[in-house]
């Protein structure tokens, strides 16, 4: 049952092939949602990889036992814990990016990438494969969410890494560049028409990136084009 | 029936036990982070409360010397409104109303207004809003001074006819491309100071609650 994946490709996989923000395009309400600045994003990147992780270890683990019929409920089950734990967790130790990201850390349960990996991999393979998975498509969705809050923060305030205190605390007190000052603020960017926009120029940007690459290879390219 | 189908019951089981771990998992976390979440949670609301109304003027745990008014034709909500009372010694020194404005451009937006004992203003805040980001968010502290510009004043400071912004006649600036957010924020202010000219023998008269 245990088909062994080097721990490589799965990694290529989770990171570039599958990223779940930019080809499969799951888990996209939260990733547009909260998008609006660079820390917002990666937030939430980071409680979604925690989850990803812990979710897909203990799916892993009890593999052997689980029978077809309660595979769904028993998924269900362990994201719902993580994700409480995690939300329990920033609570206590990031109060205030807590505030921030409100009703979306709770939502997280329902991102279905999280759900996806644990029934299309973490069931089926190793625990340590499966923890590598969820790592690998956690940075995904996490630099994806990064990009985009990149994208419309720079463009909509002219910042990067405001309010960076929210994470890291004191020490990210001082760490905010303001790249354009005085920036008069570019509305569009910072409200969801901009989210919008600017995922579609990052779809597009990878999909030209890998048109290209795969004409200048003579080989045919295993990269599979996304559905548009 | 189980003899039929034993499978069944081993699923149920294992399901059974997947939902122990995992109310398991959760109690041991909660048990964990409980006094810690208290503990942000009380760090929040005096963080506000510092900012409308120094800590040198009251001497009284404030954020457990607390009211809840239910008063819709004051204060335009069904929502109680929480009043934290400020004292020096048994001198009542301050309340802090936790008000909202329920008209602003995208919803309500919750204000705290400290109020001195003679009818001033001490500091007023906005806790949340929903107003266009650029546009109507001036009213926080952290993007403008405008909110400061109550420091002080009093139902007599401005006339009545001046607890407005400008565009109405009254003395208070309006942003550009924004009327509503700061038209809705002073006149939730001025009501938190109409209430407080009628009631305040009530709201200081009332005892201090027992439990800590």
């Amino acid at each position: 049952m245990s088909n062994e994946v080097s721990l490589k490709s799965v990694m290529a996989e989770g990171l570039w092939h599958q990223n779940t923000g930019l080809v499969i395009l799951l888990g996209l309400c939260p990733l547009l949602a909260v998008t609006s600045t660079v820390i917002n994003g990666l937030g939430l990147g980071l409680a979604t990889m925690a989850t990803l992780m812990a979710s897909n270890l203990s799916v892993s683990l009890i593999r052997g036992l689980l029978r077809p019929e309660i595979r769904i409920p028993a998924f269900v089950l362990i994201i719902a814990s993580v994700v409480t734990a995690i939300e329990l967790l920033m609570k206590a130790w990031a109060y205030d990016l807590f505030q921030v990201l409100g009703i979306f850390i709770p939502l997280i349960v329902t991102n279905c990438a999280i759900i996806g990996r644990a029934e299309v991999f973490a069931s089926r393979h190793r625990p340590l494969a499966a923890l590598v998975d969820g790592f690998a498509t956690g940075a995904g969705f996490c630099l994806t969410l990064v990009l985009l809050g990149a994208l419309r923060e720079i463009s909509g305030r002219g910042t990067l890494l405001a309010d960076a205190s929210l994470l890291f605390g004191e020490a990210g007190q001082n760490v905010t560049l303001t790249l354009v000052p005085d920036h008069p603020g570019f509305l569009l960017a910072i409200l969801p028409p901009g989210a919008f926009i600017g995922l579609g120029l990052l779809i597009a940007a990878r999909n030209w990136y890998v048109h290209r690459r795969s004409q200048k290879n003579e080989a045919p390219a295993r990269e599979p084009v996304p559905a548009s | 029936m189980s003899a039929e189908n034993p499978s069944i019951w081993r699923s149920a089981a294992l399901l059974g036990l997947v939902a122990v771990l995992g109310t398991a998992l959760l109690a041991v976390v909660h048990t964990m982070t409980r006094d810690r979440i208290t503990a942000q949670e009380r760090r929040v609301v005096l963080e506000q409360l510092h900012q409308v109304l120094p800590d040198s003027a009251y001497d009284n745990a404030l954020h457990e010397d607390v009211l809840r008014i239910t008063d819709e034709a004051f204060f335009q909500t069904q929502e109680p409104v929480t009043v934290y009372r400020a004292r020096l010694g048994t001198e009542p020194v301050a309340v802090i109303m936790q008000v909202v404005a329920p008209d602003g451009y995208n919803g309500d937006i919750k204000l705290l207004v400290g109020v001195y004992a003679d009818g001033s203003i001490s500091g007023v805040r906005v806790v949340s809003h929903r107003e266009t980001p650029g546009l109507g968010d001036p009213i926080e502290h952290q993007r403008s001074d405008w909110i400061l510009d109550f420091n002080g004043r009093s139902l007599g400071n401005p006339e009545p006819a001046g607890w407005a912004v400008r565009r109405d006649g009254g003395v208070f600036d309006q942003f550009t491309g924004a009327t509503i957010t700061p038209r809705a924020v002073v006149e939730a202010v001025e009501r938190a100071l109409r209430y407080f000219e009628a009631r305040h023998e009530y709201l200081f008269s009332y005892p201090e609650p027992e439990q800590t």
